[in-house]
């Protein structure tokens, strides 16, 4: 018999299922699919019909407390949508690309998944299948211990220098042994009123919009709780946004010069002695070499790179320096830079300084129930096959932490076979050629390669239309059980089960299903809640028992490095190699990398090729999300689309005069390596007249799918490279050079 | 504190700008920026013959509420020039108990 | 008599995240597009310097019925309920004049 850990419940007024109004209500959270970074408490409708009518945000949840945004309010068009894959199917390999799919039965398609896998894995070896997902989705302990099981060390994400969270989540496991969230007092059921907690009097929102966002479990709308209740803001953006406009400070960034900033920052936090000097000499390793490394960038070179005021830089470290409790709520624009690793580094040393370091209103760790970032089942997979990994030679960061393979590599090995020949590819919801996947059209021409592939969505995308040859129906939230364990502080949680769509099954039932029939031994449970219940065996509860009661929140403890809460051997301080928190990075310098933050050059860029400018004048970044859609979901639902119809550049009116471009105009914005189509929106609130602004992932679901619904007409990623940084983490996403021209009538991209 | 604002029966707003143009002249406002501003409220069709198809002025951070006119006694320049005559100015107590006395209104407290 | 009800919008915390328009559509089976209430942008333009118009506003359109079932079952506004920014505040005209006597850039209908 496992202890009950302990935990903090809140009081339910009624059961997780009730009637109300001839309707059946389900209580539960909102974790996946379609795409989501956090998972709200909802209330699911459902008639008599078995149909899912409405979804109410659960007031009690203390997560988002009732509220909702536009994706969930929404969800019943997309469950319901007759857009949806409702069953599997089939295409021969040859036919791919034409839309000429055949209805199969789950059976049929399980036993030639099952059978020509196993072929492969005797003729080639389990290593040339690559198991790949995309994000937002609970996918990755389940198609992680997919992968393994088999015997293939390849799970990852098909991201150019998997340039999302993964470069900050593991710089902040390498260099401090933990990772870290702003304190907005998620990790308590009784919120902002916990007599622990305090709010931060200063908040950094650096290359994020969380309103918009909503990433890596952050529900975007707590800065607004925190705003309300008094915590200024300084917004690092390209952009004035809405919360720009409500600021201390704006500092517009030029995309892709964030680590600049930081050490500019740093520069005069370290420089005019604003520094906590207790928490430094006790907690941090390396503090003096920091330094030295900060005086290399004077607050006046750092505005000219990152075309900021310097006297806003100094003013913006000195108000976040001198505040009692601070902290950086961060987002992909960190990551979405080849240097990523020294970005995100020189970032949290603004945190770690200033001693704003587990405790109230400052930097935390999130409670964990699972380790959701190591993947579900390592041990499965044999030294000789872990060795195998691609791209795990090449930079040594990826053995400690993620073990996932490394995404350039694992493409130079899909089209030339070193260090071996692809045979297979599992693509499980990753619309690789719409949305993460650098230049496209180069990514699909190596994935063709491939003898055998499988999908598996929610709906037919650009990727499917291009390259299964099965595809497997998966399932939206309300359509299946589950737990809510992922990104940000985890809490008890179950996804409950209250509709059934067509054949769909969800992500984890299929790879149980398949992972039975690969490896039984692996795979030891009946049906999913039979695993859920082994797999949260050490909080005493089961699947059902866990349900009734949840949320149910791990009690939390600030200062954990005080109290030798951190480190195996029960000793205070931090888990890493000197204990402390590593300013000096060992990890970095064990492996040949640099051990302190530096900043590099975006290339191309204003400051790498200046003889460039001439043709290409603007700096884009891309990626800026918008309310109702996820990554390159929701195209196809139409009340959703409705808000956002058409994929948009913001352009200030200054360079659409120069350009001769007026509003609603379709662009080709173009690099030196491909363009994408766009429609401009003026927008004054760009901060620099150099600066544009796109969205990513659009296809049209309702264009030709032979055409692959203009796919490489719309990908802003056509103008990306599979260009990683030194350690294999970052790539240049979000700033490139580009330049506007007018799409002549009927013109496509090819 | 808030004491005084603008009671907007919308019910009767033309979309006639003469409150946006009334605010720009008062204030010396580039073109581009605004006061007060018309928001179209459809039109969509409802059911049947029955349209939503109204027109609401918002109020901007730069509405001061006309303090230099109302100092002189005088209304709120875009009340003052209001065709349909749909904007009151007034203490947000006196205004609240008109607000009751109809639908289709909106009181924004403004200083 | 019983107070009329009515809903308040802090429009300085709008953040314009479209919850309270869907959660209207959905509640009512309004068509794409159409609804009780609807959210505007004013601006973005620069005021001058760092300071910048940059606001939304939601308005209330003849689709509101105030969520009359929902109140009999003594539930919020659907709007209200799934407000990300918690701008809006439903309850009797008579409290929520006091409340929105508190500051300015408030807008107050009654339903």
């Amino acid at each position: 018999m496992t202890e009950k850990r302990e935990y903090v419940l809140i009081e339910h007024e009624k059961p997780w299922t009730y009637e109300e109004d001839g309707l059946k209500v389900a209580r539960g959270s909102a974790w996946t699919g379609p795409g989501c970074h956090i998972g709200c408490g909802v209330l699911l409708y459902t008639d008599e019909n078995g149909r899912l009518v409405k979804v109410e945000g659960d007031p009690e949840n203390p997560f988002n407390e009732g509220r909702l945004c536009i994706r969930c309010l929404a969800l019943p068009e997309v469950t319901h949508s007759t857009k949806r894959l409702t069953y599997p199917m089939k295409r021969d390999k040859a036919l791919r690309g034409k839309n000429q799919f055949e209805r199969i039965s789950w059976d049929e398609a399980l036993d030639t998944i099952e059978a020509k896998l196993k072929e492969i894995a005797e003729q080639y070896g389990p290593e040339s299948v690559l198991f790949m997902q995309g994000t937002g989705r609970d996918i990755a302990a389940w198609i992680s211990r997919l992968a393994w099981s088999y015997g293939s060390p390849n799970y990852g994400f098909p991201l150019s220098g998997l340039a999302c969270y993964l470069p900050r989540v593991s710089g902040m496991y390498s260099t401090t042994g933990s990772f870290w969230v702003c304190d907005c007092s998620q990790q308590f059921p009784d919120r902002y009123d916990n007599p622990e907690y305090q709010d931060p009097e200063v908040m950094i929102l650096w290359g994020n919009n969380p309103l918009i966002s909503n990433s890596d479990g952050f529900f975007g709308h707590w800065v607004v709780d925190l705003m309300r209740r008094g915590m200024k803001t300084i917004v690092c953006d390209p952009r004035m946004t809405w919360l720009g406009a409500r600021a201390e400070i704006v500092l517009p960034v030029r995309p892709g010069t964030d680590a600049a900033l930081a050490l500019g920052m740093l520069n005069v936090i370290i420089g005019e002695d604003l520094y906590d000097h207790e928490f430094v000499e006790l907690w941090c390793y390396g503090f003096d070499e920091l330094a030295e490394r900060a005086k290399e960038y004077p607050v006046d070179k750092v505005a000219e790179i990152c075309w900021v005021d310097a006297d806003r830089i100094r003013t913006a470290a000195r108000l976040f320096a001198n505040a009692e409790r601070a902290c950086v709520q961060w987002g992909v624009a960190v990551d979405m830079t080849r240097e990523a690793l020294p970005a995100g580094q020189a970032i949290s040393a603004l945190t770690q300084i200033t001693g704003n370091i587990d405790r109230p209103g400052g930097m935390i760790i999130p409670p964990e129930l699972i380790f959701y970032g190591g993947g579900f089942g390592a041990d499965l997979l044999t030294p000789e096959q872990t060795n195998k990994r691609l791209g795990m030679n090449q930079y040594p960061l990826l053995k400690f932490g993620f073990a996932t393979f490394q995404p350039d590599v694992a493409l130079r090995a899909m089209e030339t076979g070193d260090p071996y020949e692809i045979r297979g590819l599992w693509l499980q919801t990753t619309n690789t050629i719409a949305c993460m996947g650098a230049d496209p059209k180069r990514w699909l021409a190596a994935a063709k390669k491939a003898d055998f592939i499988v999908c598996t969505d929610l709906f037919m995308t650009p990727t499917i239309m291009a390259l299964a040859d099965y595809v497997l129906p998966a399932a939206t939230y309300p359509e299946r059980d589950g737990l809510r364990i992922g990104d940000g502080p985890q809490r008890g949680e179950t996804i409950n089960k209250v509709v059934q769509v067509g054949e769909c099954k969800s992500d984890m039932e299929i790879n149980l299903e398949l992972g039975r029939r690969l490896n039984p031994e692996a795979w030891p449970w009946q049906d999913v809640k039979e695993m859920f219940t082994s797999m949260i065996a050490e909080t005493g509860y089961d699947f059902d028992g866990l349900r009734a009661v949840a949320p149910a929140y791990p009690r939390y403890i600030y200062r954990k490095h005080e109290k030798g809460l951190l480190r195996r051997d029960g000793s205070p301080g931090f888990n890493t190699a000197t204990g402390r928190i590593e300013l000096w990075a060992t990890v970095y310098a064990n492996a040949g990398l640099d051990p302190l933050p530096y900043f590099e050059e975006p290339e191309p860029g204003p400051g790498s090729t200046p003889e460039l400018l001439d043709e290409y004048p603007l700096v884009l970044t891309t990626g800026a999300r918008n309310w109702g859609m996820f990554h390159s979901e929701h195209r196809n639902i139409p009340r959703l689309r409705s808000l956002r119809p058409d994929p948009l550049i913001e352009v200030h009116p200054d360079a659409a005069e120069k350009f001769g471009l007026k509003d609603g105009d379709w662009v080709w914005v173009e690099n030196q390596l491909d363009r994408a189509k766009r429609r401009v929106k003026l927008w004054p609130a760009l901060l620099d007249a150099r600066f544009c602004s796109t969205d990513h992932a659009w296809w049209f679901p309702e264009a030709d799918p032979e055409k692959l619904y203009e796919v490489f007409d719309l990908n802003i990623n056509n103008n990306v490279t599979w260009t990683p940084g030194k350690s294999g983490f970052g790539s240049n996403y979000k700033c490139m050079l580009v330049k506007l021209s007018k799409v002549e009538e009927g013109e496509t991209h090819d | 504190m808030a004491e005084y604002g603008i009671l907007v029966d919308y019910e009767w707003c033309s979309g006639c700008h003469s409150c946006e143009v009334a605010c720009q002249m008062e204030h010396g406002f580039e073109p581009d920026h605004f006061g007060i501003k018309i928001a179209e409220l459809g039109p969509w069709q409802i059911a049947g013959k029955k349209w939503q198809h109204a027109n609401i002025p918002l109020f901007s951070e730069q509405c001061d509420l006309c303090a230099a006119r109302t100092t002189q006694g005088k209304l709120p320049t875009c009340v003052h020039h209001c065709q349909a005559a749909c904007l009151s100015y007034g203490t947000l107590d006196a205004l609240a108990a008109q607000l009751k006395e109809k639908p289709q209104q909106a009181l924004v407290a403004l200083r | 008599m019983t107070d009329t009800y009515g809903i308040l919008i802090d429009y300085h915390w709008c953040t314009g995240c479209h919850s309270c328009e869907i959660a209207c559509q959905m509640e009512f089976g309004f068509a794409i597009g159409q609804g009780g209430i609807k959210v505007f942008e004013i601006g973005p333009w620069q005021i001058e310097g760092d300071t910048w118009q940059f606001d939304f506003a939601p308005v209330l359109t003849d689709q509101c019925d105030g969520c009359a079932n929902r109140a009999l079952a003594g539930k919020q506004p659907t709007c209200v309920h799934h407000c990300q920014a918690r701008c809006m505040t439903y309850g009797p005209l008579s409290e929520l004049a006091i409340a929105l006597a508190d500051h300015r850039k408030q807008q107050l209908y009654s339903l």
